[in-house]
């Protein structure tokens, strides 16, 4: 079966960057980085906002400016009425794609374009297919599913451009609470910020010292790093044409590199894999959301390791 | 305000009926509910006998089919929707989009209930479910305070219920893939979280250690009660310090509220617990079914029985207040 035309989107930066930094994050991969499309925009926690937006439209010119197509996230969770408003404003205003990340953004979409971020639940044809009708373009699936289920979501609604999450620590969970300031003796309402200490998210460990999840904010991500590589002929063949890597705090130019060798068929896969852990040292790789496994799982294709080995 | 309660079997669905449940709500034995759980839940025929019962009580039946359907296995969401229509319930609570899109329009006369698990915590939100599938009602995530739930409900066409007593999701429902990052199966695939089929307990120099998957969540010290392991409610080492790192073993509990919430514009009350026993169910609904008119010092000796019905007695009221965050 022919395969597409794939390309790599670099998903939105889930971490409290301090503005100068995020603003040359984006500056280098304007300059370097052989993606196609680039989500902006805070998605994780609204107190955040202000980090940020001084630099957006000079991030945006840049972006724009190197042929990438720019789009921008909204916010995951929004409870607030000065959320809602944001929400409001980024879409009322915005001459580029918005990607929904909350069913308020979803609603106010409907009927124009735009993206289905991961953190909306599409786990199936029916939901694609609604979603497509309303106007969605690109739908970038959850961590979550399986092969199986992408492949058949990907085979009954076919109108619409599919993503995967192929790089980075998988989003797992969101809360009203903020566990990353609870850990350091603060409420949500008064953090003072301290979520930017770690610019690639606070490790939590088992109490017999296993590494497990990662703190960001009110976010909580894998302690794994979401690798997909192996498997991106298979999704490629069943219509996946996009592979988002979510940024770590490490060479993404370099992530992305390796990537558009995999999909160039330029690096074999053993040798990708080993590139990715020489970049991104910080975490093990997995991939069992793929295989129907744990998410933590790694699963290569000469042997089956659960992730405790990578421990 | 109206009281919905659990039923994991129909004895349990009995007593909540003659415990005073102005609404009892359950779901099929399959996976097409959040619940599903080894021997939990009713057949076709169960419900039948179980939706008569109420009825002749005057009590309504909700039927949850609050799992995002399993792509390719979409036709076992809508069978179990066909029979539930067939049987007459009075709402389905359902999360899925492709789900509530089919029941708006193959059954249009069918009262549709936005699940928990749909996540919808916003004005925007709700209006996306009313207008989208006709939406009738809405349970909200417990992730908002009590002053956001009266902002909400005053700009919505739709009616709101709220978690007041039982489990409590830390995470915003319908969002957390926690527990099949670490078992492989989950609440919104599965209908599990923390399943016991990955649970272990083993005994380690004095302390009981508890297990889910290959992740150690608890060290229990000697004389220390042992908990369940449902992974947000373990203690883990975040820095150098130790402790519960997402939230307690607590249960929510915020019948203290109830006046507020009423206020608020809150039209029912909803109790967690389809995996409860028979008497616990009873005593709860009971015990809340007079608290919601009881007075003064009566209704206080009834909160304090209440919070003895709770999971280690210890209890929280969530992010209804603010201070939790």
């Amino acid at each position: 079966m022919p395969q597409t035309t794939a390309t790599l989107t670099l998903g939105p930066v889930l971490y409290l960057w301090d503005g100068p930094k995020w603003r040359d994050f984006y500056f280098r991969i304007a300059d370097e980085a052989d993606v196609s499309r680039v989500v902006i925009g805070e998605t994780v926690c609204s107190k955040r906002l202000h980090f940020t937006e001084p630099h957006i439209a000079e991030v945006v010119e840049r972006l724009t400016a190197a042929g990438k197509e720019v789009v921008f996230s909204t916010l995951a969770m929004v409870t607030l009425e000065r959320e809602t408003q944001h929400v409001r404003n980024l879409i009322a205003n915005a001459a580029d794609l918005v990607e929904a990340s909350d069913l308020s953004a979803l609603g106010l979409l409907n009927g124009k374009p735009h993206v289905i971020g991961p953190l909306i639940n599409v786990y199936n044809a029916a939901t694609a297919r609604l979603l497509a009708a309303r106007g969605a373009r690109t739908i970038c699936l959850p961590p979550e599913l399986p092969m199986d289920s992408i492949s058949a979501i990907a085979a009954g609604a076919p109108d619409v451009d599919y993503e995967i999450f192929a790089f980075g620590r998988m989003p797992l969970a969101i809360s009203a609470r903020c566990a990353h300031a609870r850990s350091k003796g603060h409420i949500k309402d008064n953090c003072q910020f301290v979520c930017a200490d770690e610019p690639d998210g606070l490790p939590v460990r088992t109490l017999d010292r296993q590494s497990f999840l990662v703190l960001n904010g009110v976010q909580t991500v894998s302690h794994t790093c979401q690798m997909v590589a192996a498997e991106m002929r298979a999704l490629r063949e069943a219509g996946i044409s996009r592979f988002r890597l979510s940024p770590q705090d490490c060479d993404m130019v370099g992530i992305a590199a390796v990537f558009n060798d995999l999909l160039q068929d330029r690096v074999g896969v053993e040798e990708a894999i080993a590139r990715v852990e020489t970049i991104y040292p910080g975490a093990p790789l997995s991939n069992g959301f793929l295989h129907a496994r744990e998410g933590a799982a790694w699963v290569s294709r000469a042997r089956n390791v659960a992730a405790q080995s990578a421990l | 305000m109206e009281l919905i309660c659990p039923a994991g079997t129909p004895a349990a669905f009995r007593e909540a009926v003659d415990a005073g449940a102005d609404a009892v709500y359950c779901g099929f034995n399959d996976e097409t509910n959040a619940r599903n759980f080894p021997g939990l839940n009713f057949s076709r025929e169960e419900l039948r006998n179980s939706i008569a019962y109420a009825r002749q009580k005057g009590v309504q039946t909700l039927v949850a089919l609050n799992t995002f359907m399993r792509a390719g296995s979409e036709a076992l969401w809508y069978q179990r929707a066909a029979d539930a229509v067939a049987l007459g319930v009075d709402a389905l609570i359902v999360a899925d989009f492709g789900l509530m899109a089919h029941v708006a329009e193959t059954y249009p006369e069918q009262r549709l209930h936005a699940s928990v698990q749909a996540s919808a915590s916003n004005v925007e939100a709700i209006r996306f479910l009313v207008t989208a599938f006709g939406v009738k009602r809405v349970v909200l995530p417990r992730t908002l305070t009590i002053p956001d739930i009266a902002r909400i409900a005053r700009k919505i066409d739709c009616e709101i219920e709220v978690f007041v007593f039982g489990g409590l999701c830390v995470m915003a429902e319908g969002r957390c893939s926690l527990s099949s990052y670490a078992t492989g199966k989950s609440p919104n695939m599965n209908g599990v979280c923390s399943p016991a089929t990955h649970v272990r307990y083993r005994q380690d120099g004095g302390e009981l250690v508890s297990e889910l998957g290959d992740y150690t969540i608890n060290r229990f010290p000697p004389g220390e009660a042992a908990g369940y392991p449902t992974l947000c409610k373990g203690r883990f080492e975040v820095g150098d310090s130790h402790g519960y790192a997402f939230e307690d073993p607590v249960s929510l509990d915020i019948m203290d509220h109830i006046d507020a919430l009423r206020e608020a514009g809150v039209s029912a009350l909803k109790v967690e617990g389809r995996q409860r026993g028979k008497a616990y169910v009873a005593e709860v609904v009971s015990t809340l079914r007079r608290s919601l008119t009881a007075q003064g010092a009566e209704r206080q000796a009834l909160l304090s029985k209440l919070r003895h019905l709770s999971e280690g007695q210890k209890t929280t009221s969530g992010a209804y207040e603010k201070r939790w965050r």
